[in-house]
Order: structure tokens, then C-alpha cells, then sequence
């Protein structure tokens, strides 16, 4: 394992922003942290980096106690959500400072830089400043300048977070193949489930400072360990006090035991999908399926329908977070 | 993005794409020479306004040491007195600027990084120097520098004087000039710098001094430019001995009480042509290091 952390708790005030944390990254993957705004993501990255420091437990970075040791010994590259750019620098330079800090030869720290702006495509850039640069681009810098130094470890912290979403589409999958060239062990931070199911090869849910799951893009999404993990993955919806994903619900016109039955309340067309919402003597469901799908079943406003989760479909037990379903 | 390339490829959106535009030229970078009619408006009243005020009563000075010919300018200067109260002035104005570079980037330091009792008071204390009327600043001076010091310092008509009086009217400038700036730098730099490797004086040589540059030379321009000037606090303070205490705008007014106004006006363009120099030198070193980068 690249990364250990062994029961990291951080309190600011009285403020309990991590909670125990244990998590194992592995060395050469890419790991997403995800969770919720206000979570601990950032936190928890902040004390990898040493740029925090965690009230108790350890951190071991490739098998060395880095608990106690300042950010320059970590040998860590951290790339922060608003670049972090040294504006009075060129980008040759800024890509630079880390080697030219630690006295590399200067025709080493030369080839190095051209080296890393061609891999992040920055060559024609070299003797820019920052401020010319564009977002995605100085993103790319900053990376450049963190994989300089060679670091064990690559840290990202929403790194295309301050960016639209084209470009944050395109840098991640950038950052998926600059990651498969380089495999460098890399945690980066996302609030997006999206981004962290496509990029990530490993996924650490993280939610008011406690670990709900760890583990691939697959397993989380088919075996979610409770319903938080679940929501934050998708959409869902209450289905008879269990927690479903509205696909995964089949609608029928006729009774069919075991089904819920209910009234179609709303149609709602969304591009190629249509969403039903479907009033429960549980509570309102929401049911996604394709325009061709609803033109099939001929269901419309007004209509009596029965509901069942599809075979194969995961559900988990709980209330839904964003439905209040007085459950069974 | 439709390209193949194997291994991670990007779109590269820059200058390079359009025919004929060769690689590297960034456009952006000059910016040109044409006005909206609002900036040509603010162009306007800025010129107007400062000619009015400045360059205008400046071109009348010079104006008036001119109509002296050349010889009121090599005679000024060739009074012995005058010239030691030239040389008095500038060397205190420069000695009292350098001096503020390193106390008043200390001072906005520790005001905006440092949390102690007291920060607040002291923040609104920094600028009781500028806001005293000089006169009056003379006299707080000579109560603890004057013969009858309670420290056992007595300044009063000697030289240090003249520094002690410069020191004490210039302090705000450069801590007032550097303070916005240092509470507008990122921590995430700071921290990233820190994350390659660099040592925490490193990261002020490297990292931070390079940004409070400007906002430093700017402060300093402002410091000597006001030293040079000063002149109430020192009617108490230094005794205006010839040779000795006497400073350039001292001279100047002795001149006038003389009725001589073209000496008066011939110093007064010397002094003039100091600070323009200066201001123009220290812009200059604030641009040489900003490119050096
Ligand atoms: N320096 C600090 N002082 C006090 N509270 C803090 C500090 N830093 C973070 N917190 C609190 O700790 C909690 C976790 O913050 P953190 O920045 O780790 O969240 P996050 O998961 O990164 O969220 P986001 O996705 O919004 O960046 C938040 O509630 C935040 O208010
Ligand atoms: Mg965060």
C-alpha cells in the first residue's frame, strides 16, 4: 500500500471534520475521494500533503511514518482547485522551482521542464506567464510542476473544479491517460460522481468526516454498503421502503402480486427519457425509462399502475435522502 | 476531439491552430493603442487635472529658475551652504528609505501574519506620523529625542535629527503599501511551494518577496519623495544650522524671505530633478526584477 491511514481524527474547534479515518491507497492507482460538499475531502488530502496536521492517528506514506514530517520532506506534488500559480514566474519556470530548489544541474532542470510541458502540452507555452494562460492550461502547468520534483505520491484537490464543464470533461479524461502513461499513485478529490466513477480506479466515499465505502466504481455502484452511498451515486427513489435507482423499476398496467400500486401524477419528457412520477400509498416514486419504452406501455397521466424493482436490480433498505416515504 | 494519437493527447486551444500564425506569438500579449470613448474621456480628465495641479505650477518653477539663465543654476549650486543642505537631504531621504524597505515590510508582516494583543491598535497608530500636522510631530519628537529626554537621547540640532524627523513622517508609506498586498496573497502558493520542497525562507525569497516588490519600490517612491519635502517637523527639531542641520526646503525658504525667487526656484527644480530621478530609477529596478522573475 502507497498511502496508510490509520484512525486520522481532526477537529477544528469543536468541529469534528474527520472521524476516525482509515483508508489503504495502493500504490500506482488512481483513487477517487468523493463525497459531499463539507465532507472532509479536502481535509483529509491537506493532512496526506502535511499541509495539516491530524489531531490523532498516522499517516504512512510508501511505508515511512510521514505523520510528523513538515510538507518539503513528504516528496508529495499537491495540486490545488485555483492552480496556485507563481504569477511572477514563466510556466518553464514555475515548472522548474522544485528542481531548481533542490540544486538539480541546470541542464538537467531544462530537459526535465520540456520534458513535462510536452506531456501536458504546454511546449509552445514555456515562456508565457501564467496570467496568459487559460484555466485548463494553468491547470496543466500546475501538474507539470508537481510531477517535476517525481513525487511518490500525486494529490489533487478538485483540480477541475473552477473549470466549465467541456474542458473539466476533456482534463479528466486527459488526466486518465496522462495517469496510465506516468502511474503515479494519485488521489484526487471530487465532488462529482460522474468524474470519480470514470476516472477512478478505486473510490473512497467520504461523508461528514467518516469513511462510508471504499472500493471500485463497479462495486460501489452494485453493491452499495447503505443508502448514502447509494444516493450519492445516482438518482433514486423510495420503492415500498427500499431505496431503487428509477430505471430499475418495471411498470405494469395490469396487477401483479407482489407490486405497488399507484397513479401517474406527472409525465415528464427529458431528451430521450421520460420520468414518471408515480403517487404511492408510500409516498410519490419517480420512474425513468426511454420515450420508445412509455409509448410501448401506453401509460399516460391519470393512469393505474403496478411497480416492482426489475430482477437483478440493487436496492438497499432506509429512507431515501431526497424523499420523505413513511416507511412500512 | 477527433484525434487518434495514442497516449494522452489534449486540445491544445492556442495561438497556434489558424494558418499562417506561427507557433508562440501570443496576441495577446500587446495590448493596443485604442481608446473607448470612456477611456478617452478618463484620459482627459487625467491629464487635465494633472496638469492643472502638477505639471503646470512645476513648468512655472522651472520656468521661473530658467529665466535666471544657467548662471543662477551653477550659482545656487556653487554655494556651499546650498549645496550641503542638497547633499544633507538626499542622503538622509535615501538612508531613511532604505531603512523603511526593511522596517515597514517588517511591520505589514507582522500586522497581517502575526496575531498579538494589541494588533488593532497598533494597525490604527501606524498612520498617526501622516495624519499629525508636522509641526506638531517636531514636537513629540523633541520630547523624547530633546535635551530633555527621558531616555537620555539628545538629538535635537544635531544631524540624526534630520533622519529621526524623516524616519518619523515616512514610517506608514511602505507598511501601508505592502499590507494590502500581503493580505491578498494566496496560502494555496504559499502551500505549494512548501509541497516542492521549499524551505520557509525559501519560500519567502522566492514566493512572496517577489510579489510585495511593486507594492515595496511604490511605498519606498512615495518615503523619499516626502522625506525630501519634509520640512515643519524640522523647524523645531534640527535648528536648521547652516552646514550642519539645514535641509534643502529650509534653504529654499531662507531664499525667499531674502526675496532672492530665482535661487528659490532653481533649488526647488534640483530638488525636483532628484525626485525624478529617483522615481524613475526605482521604476526602472521594480521592472528589471519583475521580468527577471
Ligand atoms: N481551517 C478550518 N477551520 C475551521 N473549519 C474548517 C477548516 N477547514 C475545514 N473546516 C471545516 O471542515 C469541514 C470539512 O472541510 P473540507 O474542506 O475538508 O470539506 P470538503 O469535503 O473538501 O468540501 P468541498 O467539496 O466543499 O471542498 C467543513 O465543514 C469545513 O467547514
Ligand atoms: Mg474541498
Amino acid at each position: 500500500m502507497s498511502i496508510d491511514i490509520t484512525g486520522v481524527t481532526k477537529r477544528f474547534g469543536d468541529f469534528v471534520a474527520l472521524d476516525d479515518v482509515n483508508v489503504s491507497i495502493p500504490t500506482g492507482q488512481l483513487t477517487a475521494l468523493l463525497g459531499p460538499s463539507g465532507g472532509g475531502k479536502s481535509t483529509l488530502l491537506r493532512i496526506i500533503a502535511g499541509l495539516d496536521s491530524a489531531d490523532t492517528g498516522s499517516i504512512r506514506i510508501e511505508g515511512t511514518d510521514a505523520t510528523s514530517l513538515p510538507p518539503q520532506k513528504r516528496n508529495v506534488g499537491f495540486v490545488f482547485q485555483h492552480y496556485a500559480v507563481f504569477k511572477h514566474m514563466s510556466v518553464a519556470k514555475n515548472v522548474a522551482f522544485g528542481l531548481e530548489i533542490r540544486k538539480r544541474p541546470k541542464h538537467e532542470v531544462t530537459q526535465r521542464v520540456e520534458e513535462l510541458l510536452g506531456l501536458v502540452h504546454l511546449s509552445q507555452f514555456a515562456h508565457r506567464m501564467p496570467n496568459q494562460l487559460s484555466g485548463g492550461q494553468r491547470q496543466r502547468m500546475a501538474l507539470a510542476r508537481a510531477l517535476a520534483v517525481e513525487p511518490t505520491v500525486l494529490l489533487l484537490d478538485e483540480p477541475f473544479g473552477a473549470l466549465d464543464a467541456k474542458v473539466r470533461k476533456e482534463l479528466r479524461d486527459w488526466l486518465r491517460r496522462l495517469h496510465d502513461e506516468v502511474h503515479v499513485t494519485t488521489v484526487f478529490v471530487t465532488h462529482d460522481q460522474e468524474e470519480a466513477l470514470e476516472v477512478a480506479d478505486e473510490i473512497v466515499v467520504i461523508n461528514e468526516g467518516r469513511v462510508e465505502q471504499i472500493g471500485s466504481p463497479e462495486q460501489l455502484y452494485d453493491e452499495p454498503a447503505n443508502d448514502f452511498v447509494m444516493s450519492f451515486l445516482g438518482e433514486v427513489t423510495t420503492l415500498d421502503g427500499r431505496i431503487v435507482r428509477p430505471h430499475d423499476i418495471e411498470v405494469e398496467l395490469a396487477p401483479v402480486p407482489g407490486a405497488v400500486e399507484g397513479t401517474v401524477t406527472r409525465v415528464l419528457r427529458v431528451g430521450f427519457e421520460v420520468k414518471l412520477t408515480v403517487a404511492t400509498a408510500g409516498g410519490d416514486v419517480t420512474v425513468a425509462m426511454t420515450r420508445t419504452h412509455l409509448r410501448g406501455l401506453g401509460a399516460d397521466e391519470g393512469s393505474r399502475v403496478w411497480l416492482y424493482a426489475a430482477k437483478g436490480a440493487v436496492t438497499v433498505a432506509g429512507t431515501a435522502v431526497k424523499e420523505t416515504a413513511v416507511a412500512g | 476531439m477527433s484525434s487518434a494519437l495514442s497516449g494522452a493527447t489534449i486540445d491544445t486551444t492556442g495561438p497556434a491552430s489558424p494558418k499562417g500564425r506561427r507557433p508562440g506569438r501570443a496576441k495577446r500579449t500587446t495590448p493596443r493603442n485604442t481608446l473607448t470613448g470612456g477611456a478617452g474621456l478618463g484620459l482627459g480628465i487625467t491629464m487635465l487635472w494633472f496638469s492643472l495641479l502638477v505639471l503646470l505650477p512645476l513648468s512655472a518653477i522651472v520656468a521661473r529658475a530658467a529665466a535666471g539663465g544657467w548662471d543662477s543654476y551653477v550659482n545656487v549650486l556653487q554655494n556651499e551652504q546650498t549645496w550641503a543642505a542638497v547633499v544633507l537631504t538626499v542622503r538622509s531621504a535615501a538612508i531613511v528609505t532604505v531603512l523603511n524597505i526593511v522596517t515597514g515590510t517588517i511591520i505589514a508582516w507582522v500586522l497581517v501574519r502575526d496575531r498579538f494583543p494589541g494588533k488593532a491598535i497598533l494597525n490604527v497608530i501606524i498612520d498617526v506620523p501622516f495624519a499629525l500636522p508636522t509641526i506638531v510631530a517636531g514636537l513629540v519628537l523633541l520630547a523624547l529625542y530633546g535635551p530633555n529626554s527621558p531616555i537620555g537621547l539628545d538629538w535635537a540640532f544635531t544631524p540624526n535629527s534630520v533622519l529621526l524627523a524623516f524616519a518619523f513622517v515616512t514610517l506608514p508609506f511602505i507598511v501601508r503599501t505592502v499590507q494590502p498586498v500581503l493580505e491578498e496573497l494566496d496560502a494555496d502558493v504559499e502551500e505549494a511551494a512548501a509541497s516542492l520542497g521549499a524551505s520557509r525562507f525559501t519560500i519567502f525569497r522566492r514566493i512572496i518577496l517577489p510579489s510585495l516588490f511593486p507594492a515595496i519600490i511604490a511605498g519606498a517612491t512615495l518615503s523619499f519623495a516626502r522625506a525630501i519635502s519634509e520640512f515643519g517637523s524640522l523647524v523645531l527639531l534640527s535648528g536648521s544650522r547652516p552646514f550642519e542641520t539645514e535641509v534643502a526646503s529650509v534653504r529654499i525658504l531662507s531664499f525667499i524671505e531674502n526675496g532672492s525667487y530665482a535661487s528659490a526656484a532653481a533649488l526647488a527644480s534640483v530638488l525636483l530633478a532628484v525626485a525624478l530621478a529617483v522615481i524613475v530609477v526605482l521604476d526602472l529596478v521594480q521592472r528589471r526584477v519583475a521580468r527577471r522573475g
